[in-house]
């Protein structure tokens, strides 16, 4: 291997990593403040991917049925739920977020969607019709059992992501589809050839980590999610309603996803079920963090990313199975040297 | 008579199937320091944990003339209602300062930011320590930021759970102190303690609680005076924090 293979990889693996920290940070977010491992994390990644492909080919994207479908889900699980204590303002809540939301966005896509409006319209559409999905799917599965146990919590996760897999294949079909670069441009840099398509997933990533930077250290409604992870009890008892808590990190956590999707759309083929494979790397980074320190998960994302990129240089047929094997001796030095998160209670 | 700031009836807290409070009445009147003594395990801290609404009861509790037993905990500390928990529960890997803002989650910003000048008056050591981590500080400096940290939401009564626990004896001093001062500003408090002999001498109304019941209120002067309780619970040496 020379300096110009090395600069390649190092490439590619920045870009790999990068799309694994978002989706990493969204995995740290929403188990802090939530006690969840969130197993359908991958699923926004690919849902939102083949939603920009069906919009760039001027259909109406099966996601805002999906979105209604979700919508309609919450909103029984909702009632059920509340069915003592139901509200006025409950039910106006419900009537609006999962019931005219949903409408609205399936009305407003079935229009725009022939117009072909272009890239920035695309994108935006597909990330609006993701990220209420994440604050439904908290509300449907995991509020209703949010004190069990962590194990419960996974199991009921794993049962998420299932059936998140069925949906998108009812609602997407099993085809693959790639997305429209976000720049077709590139130039060299000395002998290497940096796309514009890589700078954006930089870009993109690295403003993202700004924000979230800004939101999680300085705004009162950061650290009150902070907050929810640092201390369960003390939030309740400050006031935080964890509940609310817990929908706003998984609103994020399908940003992010829906981000990551935008980003890797062009990198890969995405086919309903790529998710779970960006997940699952993006879990490695998550727990070599130690499932807490946003900036050890940002680093160990871009290890993960780089170190892909070096096993499918030297043992294509074995990357999967190497970048999986790494987790072991750093679990092994961690469990020894570093700070893990604590189940609380 | 007014009707008293919180007024608990007939309240009963089971784990499962196992009752720990049984049909438990008290009341706290406005401005008043009430205490509830009783050994460890009388559920003291059950008690304390179900009118704020960590723990599901059955019974009335009454707030500010309001019935709350109904009412998520996060509207009951917006109604003034605060408790300090004998673990503290402070958010251990963040600054002192945001701990205290936290405190006033329920709070606008202006009220916020004048209370907590008014903390920082009141327990200048919490200002010395604003940019350090909750996890860091030492036993009494712990108790001092979650006593902070309730006060910054304005509660209208404060409730104490085993505020003296695990502090060195010159530190308890200081707490007690803070307490008294604090009702001369108007907050109700309803303090939990094992120390009974502290909490008595700084209390207006004195419960015991024993095996889950409440078995004697009065004066502190009556429940001091009384001979099975001083050899139950006062002892007969000295202080023994």
């Amino acid at each position: 291997m020379d300096g110009t293979i090395f600069l390649f990889l190092l490439q590619d693996g920045v870009i790999n990593g990068a799309v694994y920290a978002l989706v990493a940070i969204a995995l740290v977010l929403v188990f802090g403040v939530t006690r969840v491992i969130l197993v359908p994390q991958g699923e926004f990644v690919a849902f939102t991917a083949l939603t920009v492909a069906a919009l760039e080919n001027g259909n109406a994207p099966p996601t805002a049925w999906l979105l209604l479908a979700l919508g309609g889900l919450a909103a029984i699980s909702e009632l059920v739920r509340h069915f003592r204590d139901l509200t006025v303002r409950r039910l106006v809540r419900i009537a609006l977020f999962d019931l005219a939301l949903p409408v609205a966005l399936l009305l407003l896509t079935r229009a725009l969607a022939p117009m072909k409006l272009g890239q920035v319209a695309n994108i935006l559409l597909a990330i609006t019709l993701i990220t209420p999905m994440g604050p439904m799917i908290y509300r449907i599965a995991f509020a209703p059992i949010a004190h069990s146990s962590v194990l419960v919590l996974l199991m009921a996760s794993f049962g998420v992501h299932f059936s998140l897999m069925g949906l998108g294949l009812v609602f997407f079909g099993p085809e693959g589809t790639g997305t429209a670069p976000l720049s077709s441009q590139s130039f060299a840099l000395g002998d290497l050839v940096v796309t514009g398509q890589s700078v954006a997933v930089v870009a993109v990533t690295g403003l993202l980590l700004v924000l979230f930077a800004i939101f999680f250290g300085r705004t009162l409604l950061g650290k009150a999610l902070r907050a929810c992870s640092s201390n369960r009890i003390g939030a309740r008892l400050v006031g935080i309603p964890t509940g609310a808590a817990g929908q706003i990190a998984f609103a994020l956590a399908a940003l992010l996803g829906a981000v990551s999707g935008v980003l890797v759309g062009p990198l890969m083929t995405v086919a309903y079920d790529s998710g779970f494979l960006i997940g699952l790397k993006a879990f490695v980074a998550a727990i070599l963090g130690g499932l807490v320190s946003y900036p050890l998960t940002v680093l160990a994302a871009l290890g993960v990313g780089f170190a892909e990129a070096l096993f499918s240089f030297w043992a294509s047929n074995f990357k999967e199975v190497l970048v999986f094997t790494l987790i072991i001796p750093v679990l092994a030095w961690r469990s020894v040297y570093a700070p893990h998160a604590e189940e609380a209670e | 008579m007014t009707a008293p700031l919180l007024d608990v009836r007939g309240l009963s807290v089971a784990y499962g199937r196992a009752e720990v409070v049984h049909d438990v009445s008290i009341a706290v009147t406005q401005g008043a320091l009430v205490t509830v003594i009783g050994a460890n395990g009388a559920g003291k801290t059950t008690l304390l944990n179900a009118i704020m609404g960590l723990l599901k009861a059955r019974g009335r509790i009454e707030f500010r003339g309001a019935d709350v037993s109904s009412v998520a905990l996060e509207s009951r500390v917006k109604a003034g209602l605060c408790l300090v928990p004998e673990r503290r529960e402070l958010f251990a890997d963040m600054p002192v300062e945001d701990n205290l803002l936290l405190g006033g989650f329920r709070r606008t910003r202006a009220e916020r930011s004048q209370t907590i000048e008014q903390i920082y008056a009141r327990l200048p050591r919490l200002k010395e320590r604003r940019e350090q981590l909750a996890g860091t500080l030492s036993g009494g400096e712990r108790q001092m930021l979650a006593m902070g940290r309730a006060l910054m939401a304005r509660p209208t009564l404060l409730m104490l759970d085993e505020p003296s626990l695990g502090l060195a004896p010159r530190i308890v001093r200081d707490v007690f102190h803070i307490l008294t001062d604090l009702r001369q500003t108007g907050v109700s408090i309803l303090l939990v303690e094992q120390n009974a002999r502290a909490a008595l001498e700084v209390a207006d109304y004195a419960y015991v609680m024993e095996l889950g019941a409440i078995t004697k209120q009065g004066s502190p002067t009556d429940i001091a005076q009384d001979p099975r309780l001083v050899e139950s619970y006062l002892g007969l040496g000295g202080n023994e924090y």
